[in-house]
């Protein structure tokens, strides 16, 4: 484990003579090794899931799916079954349908009030952004029973407004914050200058801030979208309509109830993950950034 | 303090005034997220703390008790047990995040497929807890056929163990979850803090006869002690709002053996009606979340006035 990263890189090329070289790639294979353990750990469960959401029902009550090179048979059925019979189809749609909204309406409201924060000039400016930076720790239980019943005079829990309002809401203090962030780093200059020229405060908002922040709202929009996608506890406590219900609810019914059909929950938790996955492996490098800017949430 | 750093301020003349913007304007900007955070945030905080001195059953919040619903929490065992189950997870999850994330970290710097690594372990990160429970509840599940860990165990002639179904295994079969699912995390954030320690310094301590195990604890440690204890910040944060979990796999159970401080919080609120309760439970999980709260302000008004 002795090898100098730095050294190595410089040192290396071309001189290195054969024997040299196999005695430094055997002091690293511990190091190999355990990348290797570790690469294991992590991808063998997923990848199991994956494995058995594919195979025949009866294979998978007869053999585990680490076997199933000795089977061979890939089925279909798994999905087709999940999606119509058990409701998972709908509960796709509900999940984009509850997701969608409530990406997009943080992201407005959050890049304007992160302007204000960042360029506008008025009293108390900080303040106010402490105390919302401050509320980013208060725990949604705290707004559970208020919540509940301000919503109940207008029955906002039966359709998908009082979601995406519950959801908006609770990414404000994150997203002004994360974008406030990167609103302030913008070149002065380029802000004074069109005001200069003429530009009213929302013109150099729309012309200016909004299109130099692509990265970082795109960044945001990502982080906000998948943490919806993947919600339970907010759509437990203000989806009223089980008709609503997203993917989280409805794959965690199916745990509860048919706790020993593995090929239905098989193929209905990878549909839960394949939307998350399929962003992650687009659009990685704007989720780590995002990630990396906002570890306090 | 001043928001935006000072910058070479623009030629004479030509400066614009610093002038107050009107509150109109103010308002077309913040007035939608004021609003939101008044009622979603606000509102509630007061409102929840008014709930919690109140019986509160069935949703009527009539009778005034005091702190009765504190202290009868403190005399129920489930609510007791929950808190219990929290320092658990605190202790272990904490911990072993921390150090498997650290240590990925610094072994996947010295290999060419660094970037692959972390990207396997970060995984889990992106996808739902609820995803992660169907996952684990297929590894853990007692039928060998099933499981992988009671298929490996039968290997030894061991087992089948029910690891969600028996008390003294099931805290630590989920917790082992959320370890699995957070340490890309916490390698993704480390490894960043460790590319930012000077090479030289390394290779100073090299040069001078210090071995890989000392250059680890007595320089790698030292320098990114305080990304490590943001960290720690942040993940005992996630322990103290966990709730999937535990509600995925378990439903809080055997009995309420794996319950923790938000699913209590649920349960007394639907499951019991103990409206008074409930909102005893979610101000306990505010008054634990406030030092976060200062040390987050904190930390953000030190870098700010830079």
């Amino acid at each position: 484990m002795s090898t100098n990263v730095a050294t190595e890189r410089i040192a290396v090329p071309a001189r290195e003579t054969a024997s040299a070289r196999i005695l430094r790639s055997l002091n690293r294979t511990p190091v190999h090794i355990f990348l290797g353990i570790v690469a294991v750990i992590w991808l063998a469960p997923t990848v199991g899931l994956l494995v058995t959401s594919f195979r025949p029902r009866t294979d998978i009550q007869s053999t585990g799916w680490w076997e199933v090179l000795g089977t061979l048979r890939f089925t279909l059925d798994n999905y087709a079954s999940v999606l119509n019979a058990n409701g998972m189809g709908r509960a796709f749609l509900n999940s984009l349908f509850i997701a969608v909204p409530s990406t997009l309406l943080p992201l407005l409201v959050c890049s304007l009030a992160a302007y204000a924060f960042s360029w506008l000039r008025f009293p108390l400016r900080d303040t106010i952004f402490l105390i919302i930076v401050a509320l980013m720790m208060v725990p949604v239980q705290v707004a559970f029973l208020p919540v509940q019943q301000l919503f109940a005079p207008f029955k906002l829990t039966q359709g998908f407004f009082g979601i995406w309002l519950a959801h908006t809401a609770f990414a404000l203090p994150f997203g002004i914050f994360l974008l406030r962030n990167f609103f302030i780093t913008l070149p002065r200059d380029l802000i004074e200058a069109a005001r200069i020229d003429g530009s009213s405060t929302l013109g150099v908002f729309r012309t200016i801030v909004v299109p130099l922040s692509v990265p970082a709202i795109a960044a945001y929009g990502i982080f906000q979208f998948l943490w919806v996608w993947n919600d339970l506890l907010m759509a437990l406590i203000f989806v009223g309509n089980n008709a609503n219900y997203p993917m989280t609810i409805q794959v965690t019914t199916l745990l509860g109830t048919y706790g020993t059909e593995w090929h239905l929950l098989a193929a209905s938790a990878f549909l839960l993950m394949f939307v998350p996955l399929a962003v992650f492996f687009s659009l990685q490098r704007y989720f780590v950034q995002g990630l990396l800017a906002g570890s306090v949430k | 303090m001043t928001a935006t750093p000072v910058m070479v301020s623009p030629p004479r003349g030509r400066r614009v005034r610093h002038e107050r913007t009107g509150w109109g304007t103010v308002l077309l900007f913040l007035a939608p997220a004021l609003i939101l955070v008044a009622i979603f945030l606000v509102y509630p905080v007061f409102s929840t703390l008014r709930m919690s001195i109140d019986r509160g059953l069935g949703g009527n919040f009539t009778r005034i008790v005091g702190l009765d619903n504190y202290i009868s929490l403190l005399q129920t065992p489930s609510f007791v047990g929950s808190i219990v189950n929290n320092v658990l997870w605190i202790v272990f999850y904490t911990t072993f995040v921390i150090l498997f994330g650290l240590g990925i970290a610094v072994v996947a710097m010295r290999v060419r497929y660094e970037a692959t690594i972390k990207a396997i372990v970060f995984l889990p990160m992106a996808i739902a807890a609820t995803a992660l429970g169907v996952i684990w509840a297929f590894v853990y599940a007692t039928d060998p056929n099933i499981g992988l860990l009671n298929a490996i165990l039968g290997i030894v002639r061991v087992g089948p163990v029910s690891w969600l179904g028996d008390p003294s295994y099931v805290n630590a079969a989920l917790i082992a979850v959320g370890i699995w699912g957070s340490t890309g995390f916490a390698t993704v954030i480390l490894s960043a803090a460790l590319k930012g320690i000077p090479t030289e310094v390394l290779e100073a301590a090299r040069t001078d006869g210090a071995n890989e195990f000392q250059i680890f604890w007595r320089i790698i440690v030292p320098m990114v002690s305080l990304p490590i204890s943001v960290l720690a910040v942040t993940l005992i944060v996630n322990v103290i709002k966990l709730f999937d979990i535990p509600y995925v796999m378990t439903g809080g159970g055997p009995g309420n053996a794996s319950r923790v401080i938000a699913f209590e919080m649920y349960k007394q609120d639907f499951s019991a009606g103990q409206f008074g309760k409930a909102a005893a439970v979610a101000v306990v999980m505010l008054i634990l979340l406030i030092p976060v709260m200062a040390f987050n302000v904190r930390r953000f008004r030190s870098s700010a006035v830079v």
